[in-house]
C-alpha cells in the first residue's frame, strides 16, 4: 500500500477521534442532547473496513455509528449537523446521533435497535447479487448483538444464499454496561459463524492495515459469489456505553492497557518505522483537528429545522 | 371478464407484477416449491425461477429485514408471512424499521415493501393462527394497511401495493380464499385509500371488511325482508381510511354500525367511530355501534370459533335494536 494511502487512513482515524472528542465536549456543555454513544478507540475497525470497500458498496451500523458513517464518507459538517439536530444535518434533524443516514455514500442507516440491521444488510446484499453489480455490504455491530435473534436469522440466511455481506462484529468487550462474560457463555464470538457454515475470522481490530487487508480478501470472496464472512474485530471502547455512563465496572488498569494499543498510535508507529517523518504525522493530525473544528463551527451556525418540517417524509406517496 | 377465486386473483397479481418488473421478487416460507401453505403462490416458481420466487427459512425477522434492505436499493420485494399472527415474531422489523426508515432518513430512502399476511378465522387454527391483526399496526405511522374482500380488490390492491413507494401490509383473509368473483381480462390496480359502497340503503350504514362484509351483506338481505334498508360500505383500506365516503354514507342514513373480526379495544372500528363522532356529530340519530369479536383469544372448537366474531344473526339483531332505539322518522 502506498504511503499516501496510509496517511489518508491516518487522517480519517484522526477525524473520527476528534469528531467524537468534540461530541463529548459539546455534550458536557449541553449543546448535544439525547443519547450519544462514542466510538473513541474503535476507529481502526470502521476506517479499515471502509477503506477496503469500493464505490457502490453499502453499509449499515449501530447507534454507535458516528465513526462508520464518517468512514463511509459522510461529510463532517452534515454529520455534526444531524447530531446537533440542525436543518442542515444528514437527516434534517429527524434522525439524530443514533440514526445517521447518507444514502449518497452508501451509508444506509445506523440503527438503534440492537441487531435489527443485520437482516436489512442481507437485503442490500441480495439486491446487489440479483442485479449482478458486484457490490458488497458491510454490516457493523457489537459483541452484544450476537445474542439477539436477528444475528442468528441473518447469518443463517446469508450463508444459505451466499449473500455478498461482511458481518463485522466489533468486539469491544462490553455489551452496553455488561462485560462479555456476564452475558455470553463463549469467549470467541467468531465461532458462532461456524455453525452457519460461514467463513469466520477473529482479527486484531486495532491494527487498521490488518483490518483493511483481511476485509479486502473477504470482500473479494463475497464479490465472486463465495458468500459472506463473519469478522470478529477485537477492539476497545475508550468511553462508557453512552455519555451518561462513566464505566465504573471496568477493572483497574484495563483502559490503560488498551490506551497503549490505541489504534492511532499503532498506525503512527508503522508509518514511522516506514520512514514517515514526525512532521508529516503532526501535520496530518493538525489538519484533521482543524477540519473537525471547522465542520463543527459550520454546523453549529446552521438554523434549527422549521416546525412544519416534522410532517415531511412520512409518506412517499 | 372471468370468474376467479380470491386465491387465483392473488396469484395472478403476483404473476403479473413479476412479469412487469424485474425488480419484483416474491419470497417467504414454503412459497416456492410447495406453492404456499394456502397455494396462493402455486406455479410461480416454475414460471419465474428460483431467483425471483424464493423459499426462506422459518425466520420472519430475516424475511422482513431482507425485504427492507432490498427495497433500499430500489427493488420491490413481496414478502409473505404465512400466518398474519407471525407478524408478532417480526414486530420490530415492521414497526421500528419499515414504518420509520423513510422518515428517519428524511426521505433519502424509500422502502417499497409489500407484506402479504394471511389472517382470519374459519380454519380451526385456534388462538395463534386465526387472528385479524390489522389493529396491531393502526398506531404505527408509516404503514398502509389494505384488507381486500373480493377477487377484484385482491388483484387490484396487490398490484397497487407492489407499485406503491411506501410499505404496505396486504391482508388476505383465509376464509375468503376460495370465494369467487369477477375479474377483468386486463385488470388494473385499485387505488389504495378508497372505500366502496357495496350495497345501497337508506336506514343504516354498516361498515365491514373481509369476512364481516359478507356477513353484513347477508344481514342486509334479511333485513330488507323486514323493510329495513341497509347500506354496506367496505373500507377496503384501513390506513389511510376513506372517511369521506363513509361519512357520506352516515349522512344519508344517520345510523352507523361497524362490524369487525377483532376485539374492540384499540381497533379500526373504534378509531373510525371516534373520528366520525368528531367530524359528523350532527349526522347521528342513534349511538354508533361497534360489533366486534369477543374479548377472549380465539378458541379452537368449531362451535366456539364460529361464535367468536359477529354473526349475521348478531348484526340483524343489532340493527333492529338500533333502529328501534332511534327516533322514528317523521310521518
Amino acid at each position: 500500500m502506498a504511503t499516501d494511502e496510509r496517511l489518508e487512513i491516518l487522517r480519517k482515524m484522526h477525524e473520527l477521534r476528534f469528531f467524537e472528542n468534540e461530541c463529548d465536549r459539546l455534550f458536557r456543555q449541553g449543546q448535544v442532547k439525547g443519547p450519544t454513544h462514542l466510538y473513541q478507540g474503535q476507529e481502526a475497525v470502521s476506517v479499515g473496513v471502509c477503506a477496503a470497500l469500493r464505490p457502490g458498496d453499502t453499509m449499515t451500523c449501530t447507534y454507535r455509528g458516528h465513526g462508520a458513517t464518517l468512514a463511509m464518507g459522510a461529510p463532517l459538517d452534515k454529520t455534526f449537523g444531524e447530531i446537533f439536530g440542525k436543518a442542515g444535518g444528514l437527516c434534517g434533524g429527524k434522525g439524530g446521533s443514533m440514526h445517521l443516514t447518507d444514502a449518497g455514500v452508501g451509508a444506509l442507516g445506523s440503527n438503534a435497535i440492537v441487531g435489527a440491521h443485520l437482516p436489512i444488510a442481507n437485503g442490500a446484499a441480495f439486491a446487489a447479487m440479483r442485479r449482478g453489480t458486484g457490490a458488497v455490504h458491510a454490516c457493523f455491530f457489537g459483541d452484544g448483538s450476537t445474542n439477539i435473534g436477528t444475528f442468528h436469522e441473518a447469518l443463517n440466511l446469508a450463508s444459505l444464499w451466499k449473500l455478498p455481506v461482511l458481518f463485522i462484529c466489533e468486539n469491544n468487550l462490553y455489551g452496553e454496561y455488561s462485560p462479555r462474560a456476564l452475558t455470553t457463555p463463549i469467549e470467541r464470538l467468531a465461532d458462532r459463524g461456524i455453525s452457519y457454515g460461514m467463513n469466520s475470522l477473529r482479527i486484531d481490530g486495532n491494527e487498521v492495515l490488518t483490518v483493511k487487508e483481511i476485509v479486502e480478501g473477504a470482500a473479494e470472496r463475497a464479490r465472486s459469489g463465495e458468500g459472506p464472512t463473519l469478522i470478529e474485530a477485537m477492539t476497545y471502547r475508550h468511553q462508557g456505553h453512552s455519555r451518561t455512563d462513566p464505566a465504573p465496572y471496568r477493572p483497574d488498569g484495563e483502559l490503560e492497557e488498551w490506551l497503549e494499543r490505541d489504534p492511532i498510535l499503532l498506525l503512527e508507529g508503522v508509518l514511522e518505522s516506514d520512514g514517515v517523518g514526525a512532521d508529516d504525522l503532526t501535520r496530518i493530525r493538525e489538519e484533521a483537528e482543524k477540519a473537525v473544528a471547522d465542520a463543527r463551527d459550520t454546523a453549529l451556525a446552521w438554523p434549527d429545522p422549521e416546525l412544519d418540517e416534522r410532517f415531511d417524509h412520512v409518506w412517499a406517496s | 371478464m372471468a370468474e376467479v377465486t380470491y386465491k387465483e386473483a392473488v396469484n395472478r397479481a403476483l404473476a403479473d407484477a413479476l412479469a412487469a418488473d424485474p425488480d419484483v421478487f416474491v419470497f417467504g416460507e414454503d412459497i416456492g416449491a410447495a406453492g404456499g401453505v394456502f397455494k396462493t403462490t402455486a406455479g410461480l416458481q416454475e414460471r419465474f425461477g428460483r431467483d425471483r420466487v424464493l423459499d426462506t427459512p422459518i425466520s420472519e425477522q430475516a424475511i422482513l429485514g431482507l425485504a427492507l434492505g432490498a427495497a433500499t436499493q430500489g427493488m420491490r420485494p413481496v414478502a409473505e408471512l404465512m400466518f398474519a399472527d407471525f407478524a408478532g415474531v417480526a414486530f420490530d422489523q415492521i414497526v421500528n424499521q419499515l414504518a420509520k426508515y423513510r422518515y428517519m432518513s428524511n426521505g433519502q430512502i424509500s422502502v417499497p415493501v409489500t407484506i402479504r399476511l394471511a389472517q382470519g378465522i374459519g380454519g380451526g387454527f385456534a388462538a395463534q393462527h386465526s387472528q385479524s391483526v390489522e389493529n396491531w399496526f393502526l398506531n404505527v405511522v408509516g404503514l398502509k394497511i389494505v384488507v381486500p374482500a373480493t377477487p377484484a380488490d385482491a388483484y387490484g390492491l396487490l398490484r397497487a401495493a407492489i407499485a406503491d413507494e411506501d410499505p404496505v401490509l396486504f391482508f388476505e383473509h383465509k376464509g375468503l380464499l376460495n370465494d369467487k368473483g369477477q375479474l377483468e381480462d386486463d385488470p388494473q390496480p385499485v387505488e389504495i385509500g378508497r372505500a366502496a359502497v357495496v350495497r345501497q340503503g337508506s336506514d343504516v350504514t354498516i361498515v365491514a371488511s373481509q369476512l364481516m362484509r359478507a356477513r353484513a351483506l347477508e344481514a342486509a338481505e334479511r333485513l330488507a325482508a323486514e323493510s329495513i334498508s341497509v347500506e354496506v360500505i367496505d373500507p377496503v383500506t384501513l390506513v389511510p381510511m376513506d372517511i369521506a365516503t363513509i361519512g357520506a354514507g352516515l349522512e344519508r342514513t344517520n345510523n352507523l354500525v361497524v362490524v369487525q373480526e377483532s376485539s374492540a379495544g384499540g381497533s379500526w372500528g373504534a378509531t373510525l367511530i371516534a373520528r366520525l363522532i368528531g367530524e359528523y356529530f350532527d349526522s347521528f340519530d342513534s349511538p354508533p355501534l361497534l360489533l366486534a369479536g369477543d374479548e377472549t383469544p380465539i378458541p379452537f372448537a368449531h362451535q366456539l370459533e364460529q361464535a367468536w366474531p359477529p354473526s349475521a344473526d348478531r348484526i340483524v339483531d343489532a340493527v333492529r335494536g338500533l333502529l328501534g332505539a332511534a327516533a322514528p322518522a317523521a310521518g
